[in-house]
């Protein structure tokens, strides 16, 4: 069954083609990969998942339903959730804070609930902090619940938005570069990390540089050269494919 | 059809006064993506420079009418530029790494510490320049009568500002100033001297800010501590109108808001006059922000 | 430490309720008038303080107030503080229509329409706009509020009328602070994209921050109007909201305790220097530049909020 099925997708920069008629599927409780030179679009990709870009051409669409105009927060409440290349975490907040963002889709209070406070907010309000201790355990993370998400090591800051995108309840999670800035250690970690969403039944999408773990990881493997699909199918199949060792392996390997 | 030209031309002279300070808003905001909310008040100080520089020297007995102009305009150009410096070091400079909204709180200190301290130097009331400063020649164009005036502002502004352009255009510091706006860290990594460029800017802007105060006191007559601010917020509208960052934007953004503003009083109500300038304002943030000859340019996720 | 805090808190209650009897007319108007400012400031910092809008029109929300109050009650003769309602939700209309087409601009972008806006506010008031404002003298005439059939006039009776809402402000905004809404507006403070991507309706919490401070300064426009009995466009010009932002900013970005300090500070502080009453602005100038230099947090900062982290999960009261 397909979770997530991109179709011509095309989105232009000025005279930039970021992403060229890209299509590909995501089988629901899979684990693929995107992977591809710098600058091939993955990430814009992505972006046009979330709603932070619009495509230009194309659809995209989630679980049956073309998410392609939605805004980014209507997008999380149907089940998508991502991590960012760049961390995006809130800073000056606490790791637990930052895992109560992810829950607020999963709410409902508002701001006449806030000021009064009537026992199903509190109740609400304790059922959220329960589950993002638990993302945060789930994480390993839970020491750090009170320390900003500035001071966390680098690793564990990547670890803290995954956290965060799992609090959210998705179906699909979308991770953009989890290993970058680890270890072999960290890394290590994360794949184990990465095992265990999929088997809380969580489809996962990701971008990533380390071969190693693209090819430990994924099922399913789609490549990108300067925004087109050059590429799709299992480790093994991408590893063969003479096209794809031409154009990102090849170089990478040197 | 001659109270149209006599809007014209008042509209034009005004616009022109507008587009000067607007082109240091743009300049700023080109290099360092910060609204400099003291340039009004730099402008302002212009305006009063001048007053107290004519009448302390008394030059306007010695040098004849042009003369007096040229003088008083070489002194406060380069004493306006010399503020806009030390407003850069102070005020700026330590935020360059500081989150970008935190320079623009200490740009609106700024500009309260300069107008405050006009009023408490010059007091709050309007000061008046001498109005025998300039002969009230009235010359006809098109068979119209149009004070000499206008005309001259008109001129002397479309000279600074065609003087600028090409300085940019033109010349390797020109060149260096369109690099750092681009992208200032592929310029530093170009040999170019960011800090210098940056300088240059707060001395270019505010000289031409000074510049458009002094003929803001020639032509209207009176000053008063608070103008800065409704000049700036009028010139930054300007810039905006214009697209921001983008100097023939500043100079046509001018012009187009001078008319906008004289036609608007003339012909709709006078009483609203200042209200005309924030509705495009706001207008033109809500519907092209990038304004007219700005390009669109999509944020980085 | 928490308990150190919570008696500086008790102290500064005890002695501010018990001031009027110890201060005379002029210094209890003084607390009344920041006592305003407190409860006004706290309504900017729902907007610039949790969601970090650089909003410098809150003046205009205050005049929407005041001047509703002031035109039903001086044409109607309904009762002062039975209009706070209406002034509120007047001025929370009118900031859900202003606010709806800006409330994606940008920092500084924002900062300029909204100054724009406030001017536009002034200039329509001034113009005796649907011919009910009264042009440039205003309205006057208001009636004195009542409550419970005594009629407010004195300073300390207003006193202990101001500083009831401030009170009721403080308890209800700490509230809101420490809950999913403050939170979601906190997030968009940090960063906007981040947060919609954690399924935060960014444009709806931002328009519900600047809905819920326009009501809030409408309140205050209705006490201001109480208080004063005549109101003019010139108690409403740019720079009483500059005025606000620089409390906030000064006293600590979303803090309580910081935005009530600040208040103290600009507005109170000045009162007992008044020889250099002409210089106060110059120096609040200078100030402003050096805070950003120095201590961009302001005074005050907030605190992390505390939870129970023991799984029994009720937010725990730390202001």
């Amino acid at each position: 069954m397909t979770l997530l099925h991109l179709e011509h997708l095309t989105k232009r920069f000025g005279g930039l083609m970021a992403v060229n008629n890209v299509s590909f599927d995501v089988p629901a409780g899979s684990i693929v990969g995107l992977i591809g030179p710098n600058g091939a679009g993955k990430t814009t990709v992505f972006n046009l998942i979330t709603g932070n870009y619009r495509a230009d051409n194309g659809q995209i669409v989630f679980d049956g339903r073309p998410i392609g105009s939605l805004p980014t927060h209507r997008i999380v409440a149907l089940g998508v959730a991502r991590t960012f290349q760049t961390i995006r975490l809130f800073q000056k907040l606490t790791a637990l804070e930052n895992v109560l963002a992810g829950c607020h889709c999963r709410m409902k209070s508002g701001s006449i609930a806030a000021m009064f406070q009537p026992p199903w907010q509190r109740a609400e309000e304790a059922r959220a902090l329960d589950k993002a201790l638990a993302e945060l355990r789930f994480v390993k993370l839970e020491n750090q619940a009170m320390n900003l998400a500035e001071n966390l090591s680098y690793g564990n800051q990547r670890l803290l938005e995954v956290a965060r995108a799992l609090a959210t309840e998705p179906r699909l999670i979308i991770l953009d570069e989890p290993a970058g800035g680890m270890n072999d250690q960290e890394t290590a970690r994360l794949i184990d990390t990465i095992r265990q969403i999929q088997a809380r039944g969580v489809t996962v999408l990701l971008i990533e540089h380390d071969m190693s773990l693209v090819m430990k990881a994924c099922e399913k493997i789609v490549v990108l050269e300067n925004g087109a699909k050059i590429a799709e199918g299992g480790p093994r199949e991408i590893q063969a494919n003479p096209r794809v060792i031409e154009a990102y392996l090849g170089t990478e390997e040197e | 059809m001659e109270f149209f030209f006599q809007q014209l031309t008042n509209g034009l002279a005004v616009g022109g006064i507008y587009a000067l300070i607007a082109l240091g808003y743009t300049m700023v905001y080109g290099v360092l993506k910060l609204i400099n909310f003291a340039h009004g008040d730099l402008f302002m100080i212009g305006a009063y420079l001048g007053l107290t520089l004519l009448t302390a020297l008394g030059l306007a007995d010695r040098l004849g009418p042009f003369g007096v102009i040229a003088a008083l305009a070489a002194m406060v150009l380069v004493l306006v530029a010399i503020l806009g410096v030390l407003l850069e070091r102070v005020a700026y400079r330590p935020l360059r790494q500081a989150h970008r909204l935190s320079a623009v709180v200490s740009a609106l200190g700024a500009s309260i510490f300069f107008q405050n301290i006009v009023m408490i130097v010059y007091g709050a009331k309007f000061l008046v320049y001498p109005h025998d400063l300039l002969p009230r020649t009235v010359v006809h164009l098109f068979g119209m009568p149009v004070p000499l005036i206008r005309i001259l502002i008109l001129v002397a502004s479309v000279v600074m500002m065609v003087a600028l352009y090409t300085f940019i255009q033109r010349t390797k510091i020109g060149t260096a100033i369109r690099a750092a706006a681009i992208d200032q860290g592929a310029a530093r990594l170009m040999g170019i001297n960011v800090d210098r460029v940056i300088a240059l800017v707060f001395v270019i802007g505010p000289a031409l800010g000074g510049a458009a105060g002094l003929m803001v006191g020639v032509y209207y007559g009176q000053i008063n501590f608070t103008m800065g601010w409704i000049y700036g917020l009028k010139a930054f509208t300007a810039a905006i109108l214009g697209g921001i960052g983008n100097i023939p934007g500043a100079m046509v953004g001018g012009l187009l808001l001078g008319l906008i503003e004289a036609f608007a009083a003339a012909y709709l109500s006078i009483a609203w006059k200042d209200a005309f300038a924030f509705c495009v304002l706001i207008l033109i943030l809500i519907v092209r922000p990038t304004g007219l000859l700005g390009e669109r340019v999509a944020e980085k996720v | 430490m928490k308990n150190k805090r919570w008696i500086v808190y008790l102290v500064f209650t005890a002695l501010l309720m018990a001031s009027p009897a110890m201060l005379n007319r002029y210094w209890t108007d003084v607390l009344n008038v920041v006592g305003l400012y407190v409860m006004l400031a706290l309504s900017l910092n729902i907007i610039l303080g949790h969601c970090g809008m650089f909003h410098m029109g809150h003046a205009a929300f205050y005049a929407v107030g005041a001047y509703t109050t002031a035109i039903l009650n001086t044409t109607c003769n309904l009762p002062v503080l039975w209009l706070m309602p209406v002034s509120g939700l007047l001025a929370g209309l009118f900031a859900l229509v202003i606010a709806r087409p800006i409330i994606h601009l940008r920092g500084d972008y924002l900062l300029i329409v909204t100054i724009g806006f406030v001017e536009i506010v002034r200039i329509a008031l001034i113009n005796n706009v649907f011919g009910i404002t009264g042009g440039a003298n205003g309205i006057f005439g208001i009636d004195r509020p009542t409550v419970f059939g005594m009629k407010i006039r004195t300073p300390a009776q207003f006193f202990y009328l101001i500083w009831f809402f401030v009170a009721v402000t403080i308890f209800l905004f700490h509230k809101l602070e420490h809950s999913r809404f403050g939170r979601a507006l906190n997030y968009i403070r940090e960063d906007d994209v981040a947060a919609a991507g954690s399924g935060i309706d960014t444009a709806h919490y931002k328009l519900i921050a600047f809905v819920i401070g326009a009501v809030w300064a409408g309140f205050c426009g209705t006490l201001f109007a109480a208080k004063m009995t005549i109101i003019a466009p010139e108690s409403f010009n740019f720079w009483e909201s500059v005025l606000l932002f620089m409390i906030v900013l000064l006293g600590g970005r979303g803090s309580i305790p910081g935005v009530i300090l600040g208040t103290f500070l600009v507005i109170g502080l000045p009162e007992l220097f008044r020889q250099f009453a002409t210089a106060r602005m110059l120096v609040f100038g200078a100030v402003m530049i050096g805070m950003m230099i120095f201590r961009p947090e302001g005074i005050l900062p907030p605190q992390p909020r505390a939870y129970r982290l023991d799984g029994s999960a009720e937010p725990e009261e730390a202001a």
